[in-house]
């Protein structure tokens, strides 16, 4: 990707451009929909097997989140033994503090080999550490091979999905940046080029082939890395990540540290959940598992990056750690109202949607107003617990981490309008004798409504731009049950 | 059984209709509810901004409301739920602080709280509450009903059973109505815009009145339905079960 | 490549941060056991399921005999006009229980991919060139319609079921297990393993699913007993 998403504006300003954009919500809207009608077929599918004596879908999510949450309840001896198994396995494994430290394992290897260009699996870990803009600083041309990550490479975009980083964008708008740009960094889209899915799919293939047969060095991330074997394990769907695996000479995994599953058969839950939860099939068409080096077969050279890059601070979180379980598979996004309204740009982050909304302030921390918009930017109705297949309690991160950001203001010399709102509101219900003493100085025959949209009460006005008051009532509940015993007189 | 009754802070301030209306329906099915005087409000609103320390009053208020009380009964999925899974959360931070060294104790002790329909099917195992509304209804389940506490079709199994109504099935039912507390002016851009996709599967249904059992997701859709002058009312579950031929709803607000 | 002091600090310290944010935590020393199989089928069941859910995919799914497996490879190759080049893996007549002869026969156009004189292997160019490829296979999964490949005798290396456009896959009905749990188990973890579940495929135009990528476009199962 060459765009970035350095300086974005906090949420709300972000989603209101966004929500302006008619063609976007459309193609939003239309995605989102197939993809949650395909996923509940699937766990309709897996639900009605219970009779015959299967596991029900919560079973298995079940199963997901306990094996994913014991990898990381002793995350560091699992590590240990990762690193022992790739490196018994023929792979070289190198550590990585951050971004900088991942990406100078990359470029270095690459040069090593005399490569000024490099073939890529579809990757978050590669997206988040902006690997392709540390290899171009370096002379090495970083192609996405996945067909969205194409789209958006080609197209100088920002990815707005985890699964499918070209969401926003549908068949006609692909069409034209295929035309336009395929020619000046390799074999030109056809011209008769048309916006049938399968047409552009084919462009793609066609594009992209030279590029496989000549890399010397693939880059991948993985889905789940196995502590006891040393297997990583990469899921996709076109092909390409198979082509990055297997044909270069070479190949660097660049792997969170939160990947890894403790044991092999342990893989058996996530790999019932996930195509169910991210393309909604049974089984995405391609899985790739290896171990190290296989003599000849694939890539004789192999480099392991292990990285930590705000995992470390994430899991410190005892609220927040359960969202390091997630693997990736952005039902949370497909399901999310607020989602598929403003698309993923407005999240400012490769991880949008209501994961997004969590992962980023988990693993940069709080302290910056874009990253502390993100978790407010849910209305918290819960739709992304329910789907996440490793059950992230996502609702209850977002109200953690909301405290951690009115925490970190408590010091501040100005308040907030809304937090002297809140400390008002605490006053007042702290004592129904306040309240009432509140409600009735409000006076309710109405003027205190009326003034509400002058007053510098925080919200009042963006309330009423869209939304009529409601008519006040001429007296409150507590001073009717008192005035009539409760309606008895 | 002693039931005492929540009424919700919004509803106190703005919605009394609502509460009286409980007070009838459940005397009507042989609860005489009583309203602890010294109730404020359950909290949510700091809790779900974010201001735990400015939750502690209210949860203390609410504690000590409710004690001695067999049940709690709130014509509210999203306070129930507060009560249910938000409590405990501020009862640990006021220990943590020292801001209310007893109140997680005291919640431990704290009576159960019960949304309303949850109340008349599971413990009064009531279904048909002899109401009379003769009119096209929709019913949008408000997401902290559906999914924190998972009231599932009690809502409608009740709205089935009331005499005269035309239940009109609400398209994309499920999805938030984009109110979401201080959401709604937060991110009012987005809250608005999910909020038009609600009230445009609202007035497709056809129905007069539109029914949910939060009024705080019904002040936020009702006032997008009176801008746009759908002519289309917004009401209190509760509000639709007291309705007798007797004593009929006015269906206005 | 050797690990540099600079790694050794950030192996060091990202184990010790780890290790403090967990103090408090006590570790699950038990794996999750598997949760029960989708399905109490038959192997009957199983394989009828899997000839289903493979041709689901829009795969190309046949059934045949033992007797009768050399002749429907080589109308699987002709049916797709695939029978110019198609790679052969070493092991392919064993693994199929066929003659070599009858093999021969069949796929007439066979391409090694090792040359025992020189020692080479097929290039990435070779196999784009080629037509075809036709493997064994090491188990199918039924609920998901799935093949792996655990590249071991007759099924070849990764690269050879990836590059040709076309791959004709014999799949044995006792290989056929119920589903991905039954897999795991059987399957070696120290091979390198290709699950295979219908042409390759993409879903990132709107959502819509379209067969044919960078992978085989076509898949044809051949699925013996």
């Amino acid at each position: 990707m060459t765009g970035t998403f350095v300086g974005m504006p906090a949420f709300p300003s972000a989603a209101r451009e966004a929500l302006a954009d008619t063609q976007l919500r459309h193609n939003l809207a239309h995605a989102t929909g197939v993809i949650r009608g395909k996923r509940s077929r699937l766990v309709e599918e897996v639900d009605a097997d219970v009779a015959g004596g299967g596991a029900g879908w919560e079973e298995l999510r079940l199963a997901g989140a306990a094996v994913k949450q014991r990898a990381l309840d002793a995350l560091a001896s699992h590590l240990e033994q990762l690193e022992a198994s790739l490196t018994a396995a023929g792979a070289t494994v190198h550590w990585a503090r951050d971004a900088a430290e991942a990406n100078a394992v990359v470029a270095s290897v690459a040069k090593a080999h005399g490569a000024d260009e490099v073939v890529k699996v579809k990757s978050m870990v590669t997206a988040e550490i902006g690997l392709n803009e540390a290899l171009a600083e370096e002379g090495i041309a970083a192609w996405e091979t996945d067909l969205a990550e194409l789209i958006v490479q080609l197209g100088d975009d920002l990815p707005s999905h985890i699964l499918v980083p070209a969401i926003h964008r549908n068949r006609a708008e692909i069409r034209e940046i295929f035309l336009r740009k395929m020619a000046a960094v390799g074999r030109p889209a056809p011209a008769d080029l048309t916006d049938e899915p399968a047409v552009l799919a084919a462009a793609a293939r066609e594009h992209l082939r030279e590029k496989f047969l000549r890399a010397k060095v693939g880059v991948s991330g993985a889905n789940f890395a196995v502590a006891d074997t040393g297997t990583l394990v990469v899921v996709e769907s076109e092909g390409n990540g198979r082509m990055c695996l297997t044909l270069p000479e070479v190949l660097v995994s660049v792997v969170g540290i939160e990947k890894v599953v403790p044991t092999f058969a342990e893989l058996d839950p996530l790999l019932r959940l996930l195509p169910r939860s991210s393309t909604g099939e049974r089984m995405n068409p391609y899985t790739s598992t290896w171990s190290g080096v296989t003599p000849d077969d694939g890539p004789q050279e192999v480099h392991v990056v292990l990285l930590d890059n705000g995992r470390s601070r994430a899991l410190a979180d005892d609220t927040g750690r359960q969202a390091l379980r997630c693997i990736r598979c952005s039902a949370c996004l497909n399901v999310c109202p607020v989602y598929e309204r403003t698309g993923g740009h407005a999240y400012g982050s490769v991880y949008p949607g209501p994961i997004g909304a969590i992962l980023n302030p988990l693993l940069q921390g709080t302290g910056d107003e874009q990253t502390d918009s993100l978790p407010y930017a849910s209305s918290l109705c819960g739709a992304c617990f329910e789907a996440c297949p490793v059950r992230i309690d996502i609702p209850e991160v977002l109200v953690h981490l909301r405290s951690k950001v009115v925490d970190s203001h408590r010091g501040d010399r100005v308040p907030k309008p809304e937090a002297l709102a809140m400390k008002g509101a605490a006053w007042s219900f702290a004592d129904a004798s306040r309240l009432g003493l509140v409600e009735r100085a409000a006076g309710f025959s109405g003027p205190f409504l009326k003034r509400l949209r002058r007053t510098p009460l925080p919200g009042a006005a963006a309330w009423a731009d869209a939304r009529d008051l409601p008519v006040p009532p001429k007296e409150s509940f507590r001073a009717w049950w008192a005035r009539t015993d409760g309606g008895r007189r | 059984m002693r039931v005492a009754l929540s009424v919700t802070c919004i509803n106190d301030t703005m919605f009394p209709g609502t509460g009286q209306a409980v007070v009838r329906l459940l005397r009507r099915l042989g609860v005489d509810v009583e309203f602890p005087a010294a109730q404020t409000c359950c909290g949510q609103p700091m809790v779900n901004t974010g201001y735990l320390d400015e939750a502690v009053p209210a949860v203390r208020s609410y504690v000590d409301a409710f004690a001695g009380y067999d049940a709690i009964v709130t014509p509210s999925g999203s306070c129930a739920g507060s009560a249910r899974h938000q409590h405990a959360l501020v009862g640990r931070r006021a220990s943590e602080k020292g801001l209310d060294r007893s109140l997680e104790a005291d919640l431990a002790d704290a009576p159960p709280t019960y949304e309303l329909t949850e109340l008349i099917v599971d413990v009064l195992g009531v279904t048909d509450v002899g109401a009379y509304f003769p009119h096209a209804v929709t019913y949008h389940p408000t997401c902290h009903s559906l999914r924190m506490l998972g009231v599932g079709d009690r809502p409608l199994r009740l709205l089935r059973e009331v005499r005269g109504l035309r239940l009109r099935e609400l398209p994309a039912a499920e999805q938030c109505c984009g109110f979401g507390g201080t959401f709604a002016v937060k991110n009012s851009d987005t809250s608005v815009a999910m909020g038009a996709d609600k009230v445009r599967h609202v007035r497709s249904t056809g129905a007069e009145v539109l029914v949910a059992g939060d009024n705080s997701c019904l002040m936020h859709l009702g006032g997008m339905l009176d801008r746009q002058r759908s002519g289309v009312r917004v009401m209190h579950l509760a509000e639709v079960l007291a309705a007798t031929e007797d004593a009929p709803a006015e269906v206005v607000r | 490549m050797t690990s540099t002091s600079a790694g050794n600090d950030a192996r060091a310290e990202i184990l010790g941060r780890v290790r403090s944010a967990l103090r408090a935590v006590e570790p699950t020393p038990e794996p999750v056991l598997a949760p029960t199989t989708a399905r109490t089928l038959g192997d009957a069941a199983a394989v009828d399921l899997f000839d289903e859910r493979v041709a689901d995919y829009r795969a190309v799914v046949e059934r045949c005999t033992a007797g009768d497996l050399a002749a429907r490879v080589g109308a699987a190759l002709a049916r797709h006009d695939a029978t110019r080049a198609v790679v052969v893996p070493p092991g392919l007549a064993a693994a199929l229980g066929v003659e070599e002869s009858a093999l021969a026969a069949a796929v007439p156009g066979a391409v090694a991919d090792h040359d025992p004189g020189t020692g080479a292997h097929l290039t990435p160019y070779d196999l784009d060139r080629a037509d075809a490829v036709v493997t064994a296979a090491t188990l199918g999964i039924a609920e998901t319609g799935t093949i792996v490949l655990d590249h071991g005798p007759g099924q070849g290396r990764r690269a050879l079921t990836l590059v040709p456009d076309v791959h004709v896959c014999v799949v044995r009905t006792d290989q056929v297990v119920r589903d991905v749990p039954d897999a795991v188990t059987r399957l070696d973890p120290n091979r390198p393993l290709t699950w295979i579940s219908g042409p390759s495929a993409t879903s990132d135009i709107e959502l819509d699913r379209v067969e044919g990528v960078h992978g085989p476009r076509t898949l044809h199962v051949l699925l013996v007993g």
